[in-house]
């Protein structure tokens, strides 16, 4: 049982290790661990959609596009192009109040809708973002995207030379060079991940599961759907934004609209519902495996195959074909893994207690009090 | 030559209101797979978009089979038999593809939470489109031009309505005619109303609702086949991703004429077309598709339930 008990703290102790991980003074784990950066800001994006859909089971089928504000909001303030050049302080606030005043504004006159005509709608606004990102060349560029995404670290000054704080292989020189951008990432992830499981043990987070198990039960009790639903959507959008606008420092592009589109949605959605729809670490499992799939494994192993000695292994018509590529099988090893994760295990890979307990009444599992389990 | 139109820029809107009825036709076709499948399952199945593409995929393997691969074979005996053939074959190939998904992936899923099946959906949408791309590449490829349809059948009225358009018209029509027929008066059609209405009711009346299901993934893929030939043929090119776009207008069609609702869903297909074909002349081509969507969400801002649908009362 003591174990057991300590077992329960094991994401302080992952947390812990990816914050260790760049003092590795091994180059070639540098290089790894500078690949890690996106999946903290994926697991961001699908922390902020957790919120949405695991949380307050509405499916949001187009979080992407705050995902999207987010980035373009940092990149029109940062770019030479606009006379803004702000700071990061002021990048992100400016980033995450944008999406949640569209989110907000777009969100109100939907409410009164219920299940599929909500995903529509979401769905719909997704898709428009993207080709309003598209059509406005005068502001975002079109599809070249918006660049160089460098805002400085503090308003009016200078950015510190980092150099000499150099304690590993790679460490770079800016702010926004690995690891520092390493650092802040993890830690924003960090304190997203804190803040809601706080949220989830408070009266709104509470509301939001009694209105996801049942909306007419919970009108009757007195909570109030059309503001619980709202307060979960500007909640998503804000996170999502906030990983929107890290994504295009990271890059320091905002890369063009199809990093934003209906894909990068269902993408993230993928990632929340495999790892486990309403837990924190599952759903950032569920990122680990999919997105760390597809962006760090695949290119690793995509160099492999076109090695000669794997290609001469097919007849000559086959060669440099997409099936003799890992990234060519992509949609399907995703769309493979969705089908066998609702076959098999519904609940995700690493369900929260309450939704083991709803798929598989038989094992007669008592969802554990949600005040003793600390995560 | 004497304008039926008093202006040309009548003419012009009345051109590009033709344009958007005949393509808005085929979204309805489209549109029908979805709609049929949501009224009996309620499950928007996310990969019947990317049948419809691997029907297109299909048709264009018989304008290989048949040699006819370009425009100069329009016409020709081998044109003929390719259209004869993939006309027939490509519809059964769809509904039995729709079928065997239906079998294999939804059916575990029936008594699962609704979200469940949609997420399989799109994974078999997924599958679909990396079948696709393994099968043609990832680059545009064009359909050979089979139809002679460049002539004018209302020359003199300003208009342009060539026999391809009139192709599709009678390639539709009666399908859609067909099924309407279908569905309000054999005893298969009205078995789908009732386990739309209430699968329990219909079970206990009789009614095999596992057939009833499977009869509609095969009738809903079946259209979705009539519809990739007609597409094929009409806008010359495909792709492994068109299943998407088209899926989604499609779907969008559907859920504007109120889900679930067949004559919607026509209705619906038509207002996507000519919102596309207008929105794209008079606001540019670029803000259609943004408009589509926008006018989507309009509409169901004010009719939560599409056009046509029936408001249903929540029961406790």
């Amino acid at each position: 049982m003591k174990l057991r008990a300590l077992l329960a703290y094991w994401p302080v102790v992952v947390f812990v290790a990816l914050a260790a991980l760049p003092f590795s003074q091994d180059k070639q784990v540098a290089l790894y661990v500078q690949q890690l950066i996106p999946l903290f800001i994926f697991a961001l994006l699908a922390l902020g959609l957790n919120v949405v859909v695991g949380y307050t089971g509405l499916l949001h089928l187009g979080i992407a596009a705050f995902f999207g504000i987010g980035a373009y909001t940092a990149g029109i303030l940062t770019v030479q192009a606009f006379p803004f050049q702000q700071s990061l302080p002021v990048v992100l606030a400016a980033a995450v109040v944008t999406s949640v005043l569209i989110a907000v504004a777009t969100a109100a006159p939907t409410l009164r809708l219920r299940g599929d005509y909500l995903a529509l709608v979401t769905m719909g606004f997704g898709l428009i973002i993207t080709f309003v990102i598209r059509n406005l060349e005068s502001i975002t560029d079109g599809t070249r995207g918006l660049n160089p995404v460098t805002p400085s670290l503090l308003p009016g000054m200078d950015d510190p030379n980092l150099r000499k704080f150099k304690l590993g292989p790679g460490w770079g020189q800016h702010w926004y060079d690995y690891p520092y951008f390493y650092f802040l990432c993890l830690g924003l992830l960090g304190l997203t991940n804190l803040f809601l499981r706080n949220l989830e043990r408070s009266r709104l987070g509470r509301a939001w599961v009694a209105l996801r198990e049942d909306e007419l039960a919970a009108s009757c009790m007195g909570l109030n759907p059309a503001r619980l639903k709202l307060s979960a959507i500007a909640l998503g959008a804000c996170i999502a934004g906030l990983a929107g606008a890290l994504y295009a420092i990271a890059q320091q592009t905002t890369g063009g609209p199809e990093s934003y589109d209906f894909n990068r949605s269902m993408i993230a959605l993928c990632c929340v519902i495999l790892g486990g729809l309403g837990n924190r670490p599952g759903v950032i499992l569920g990122v680990f495996i999919l997105i760390g799939y597809d962006i760090v494994l695949t290119p690793i192993l995509d160099t492999e195959t076109q090695q000669e000695s794997f290609q001469t292994l097919f007849p000559e018509w086959m060669r440099g074909k997409q099936y003799l590529k890992v990234s060519g099988w992509r949609l399907f090893i995703f769309g493979a893994a969705l089908i066998l994760i609702m076959r098999y295990r519904p609940e995700g890979l690493l369900p929260a207690a309450r939704m083991k307990h709803e798929l598989h009444p038989e094992e007669g599992e008592r969802p554990e009090s949600e005040g003793e389990r600390p995560a | 030559m004497t304008p039926l139109l008093a202006s040309d820029a009548l003419a012009a809107f009345g051109q590009f209101a033709l344009i958007g009825l005949i393509s808005g036709l085929l979204y309805a076709l489209i549109a029908l797979g979805y709609t049929m499948v949501y009224g009996i399952v309620e499950l928007i199945n996310f990969a019947h978009g990317d049948l419809f593409m691997l029907g297109c995929m299909l048709a264009l393997s018989f304008c290989y089979i048949f040699n006819a691969r370009t425009e100069d074979d329009a016409g020709t005996t081998a044109a003929f038999m390719a259209i004869a053939v993939m006309l027939v074959a490509v519809p059964l190939f769809c509904a039995g593809l729709n079928l065997a998904v239906d079998r294999a992936v939804y059916k575990p899923l029936r008594n699962a939470p609704k979200l469940a099946p949609l997420v399989s959906a799109i994974g078999v949408s997924f599958i679909f489109m990396n079948i696709g791309l393994f099968w043609r590449g990832p680059t545009d490829i064009t359909f050979p031009k089979l139809l002679l349809g460049e002539t004018n059948l209302v020359a003199g009225s300003g208009l342009r309505f060539t026999s391809k358009d009139l192709m599709v018209v009678l390639v539709t029509l009666p399908t859609m005619l067909g099924l309407t027929l279908f569905v309000r008066y054999t005893s298969l059609g009205k078995a789908m109303r009732a386990t739309a209405q209430n699968p329990t009711a219909a079970q206990l009346m009789g009614i095999n609702v596992d057939r009833v299901i499977a009869a509609t993934f095969a009738i809903g893929g079946a259209l979705a086949g009539v519809a990739s030939v007609v597409y094929g043929l009409y806008f010359n090119t495909v792709n492994y991703q068109m299943g998407f776009q088209n899926g989604l207008y499609a779907f969008t069609a559907a859920v504007l004429g109120g889900i679930g609702n067949i004559p919607g869903a026509v209705l619906g297909g038509i207002v996507i077309g000519l919102v596309k074909a207008l929105g794209g002349a008079y606001i540019g081509a670029e803000w259609s598709e943004a408009l589509i969507f926008g006018i989507l969400i309009v509409i169901l801002l004010f009719r939560p339930n599409g056009l046509l649908g029936a408001r249903v009362r929540e029961k406790v």
